[in-house]
């Protein structure tokens, strides 16, 4: 299973970032061979509008079963939604905490956004 | 003769020098009201509404059946309004800009631009003054369209008068653009100050013939005097501080309502700035 997790950093013990489009980045956790891949989100981070929905593009590229984060707004939501992604939210403090919640059965998929738009 | 009442900062004062100027001139005069976020211009002339006009904007509809999902309408989208993952195409009508780019490059021909309400527009008088109002609906983000359906109703001879949104981004280049001249309104405060240097770069990148009112000038020798001394900016006019005018604005009463000294030296301004355009 391919998870992607917002990070500020490129390894299983970086902080688990809250935001989702205006993370600096996304890491992909196979955990099938173990492989970490990570993927810069910086022109996103600096977007004026429209960031979680093209963070939400970026990662569907990624070919990724869930994403693990903090906070996901309406449009990012819809995206990830439309593109079979399974969304879950996360308050753990390291992608490592994150994953081995996740592995507990302690997330469970979200059925709507938990942040509100910042467009309007 | 088309006068744009702008200001960087807001609460300067374009809705009572705007007002204030129809009120004053002699000839034929059209206000327009292009604070369409929030406009206030009909408190002060109280116009009598003769009919209405909705404002609609295009946006993309995606007929499944011919789509592809090749993506080329979210490549071609600068703001992320419209998105292809792969077999499924996303619209999201709130950050369109109705640019139409998505409709154009489509290969199959399955996007069509379908029109969103999206504003209303105003028109009436107060006796001799014509008054032109835009209001945007409540939830809607973009005002550009409506500022452009209300610069429709400008005059072709005689006087209009846009009292403009405040800023200096999208919504205040769309109004000013195209204007004859600018009247730059601010106050003589540090904020007021900061924010007419940057209409100050806004005009002059748009090439607008512009001069500067200071409104609730304490002394005539102050921050903006000295600021548009040291750039070679006209100065056309300084307005008193006065408890008086403001509790009449409060009650939608005009400037010169109160100082009615203030009406020859607003004939003069317009002379002023026609002066100023004419030159440039």
């Amino acid at each position: 299973m391919k998870i992607v997790f917002t990070a500020t950093g490129d390894s299983l013990s970086a902080p688990l970032d809250p935001r989702f489009g205006r993370a600096p980045g996304f890491l992909i956790y196979d955990d099938e061979n173990g492989t970490l891949k990570s993927v810069n989100n910086e022109q996103n981070l600096n977007a004026a509008q429209g960031a979680g929905i093209q963070a939400a593009l970026l990662i569907c590229k990624q070919g990724v079963d869930c994403l693990i984060t903090g906070h996901c707004g309406p449009k990012a939501f819809q995206t990830l939604t439309a593109a079979n992604i399974k969304v879950y939210h996360c308050k753990a403090e390291t992608i490592e905490e994150a994953y081995a919640q996740f592995k507990a059965g302690e997330l469970t998929a979200a059925e709507t956004a938990n942040a509100e738009a910042h467009w309007m | 003769m088309k006068i744009a009442i702008a200001s960087g900062k807001g609460g300067t004062g374009k809705t009572t020098i705007s007002a204030a100027l129809a009120f004053s001139v002699s000839c034929p005069v059209r206000l327009l009201d292009c604070d369409v976020e929030e406009p206030n211009s009909h408190f002060f002339i109280q116009p009598k509404i003769q009919r209405k006009e909705k404002v609609y904007s295009l946006v993309p509809t995606v007929d499944a059946e011919k789509c592809t999902g090749c993506g080329e309408c979210g490549r071609v989208c600068q703001f992320s309004a419209i998105i292809s993952l792969g077999s499924k195409t996303m619209v999201f009508p709130e950050l369109c800009h109705s640019c139409g780019g998505c409709a154009r490059i489509c290969p199959t021909g399955a996007i069509t631009e379908v029109r969103k309400e999206i504003g209303t527009i105003v028109i009436g008088a107060h006796g001799e003054i014509e008054f032109v109002s835009g209001r945007m609906d409540v939830g809607q983000a973009m005002s550009p369209p409506i500022i452009r359906a209300v610069k429709q109703h400008e005059r072709t001879d005689g006087l209009t008068i846009l009292d403009c949104p405040p800023g200096t981004s999208c919504p205040f280049i769309t109004a000013v653009k195209g204007c004859d001249a600018a009247l730059l309104v601010t106050e003589p405060t540090p904020f007021g100050l900061h924010d007419l240097k940057l209409a100050v770069d806004t005009v002059r990148e748009l090439n607008i013939p512009f001069g500067v009112v200071v409104n609730r000038s304490i002394a005539k020798e102050n921050r903006i005097a000295h600021y548009c001394r040291e750039e070679g900016i006209s100065l056309l006019l300084q307005i008193p501080e006065d408890r008086r005018v403001a509790e009449a604005y409060s009650r939608g009463k005009t400037l010169t309502a109160v100082l009615p000294e203030m009406r020859a030296k607003l004939v003069a301004l317009v002379k002023d700035i026609t002066e100023i355009a004419r030159e440039a």
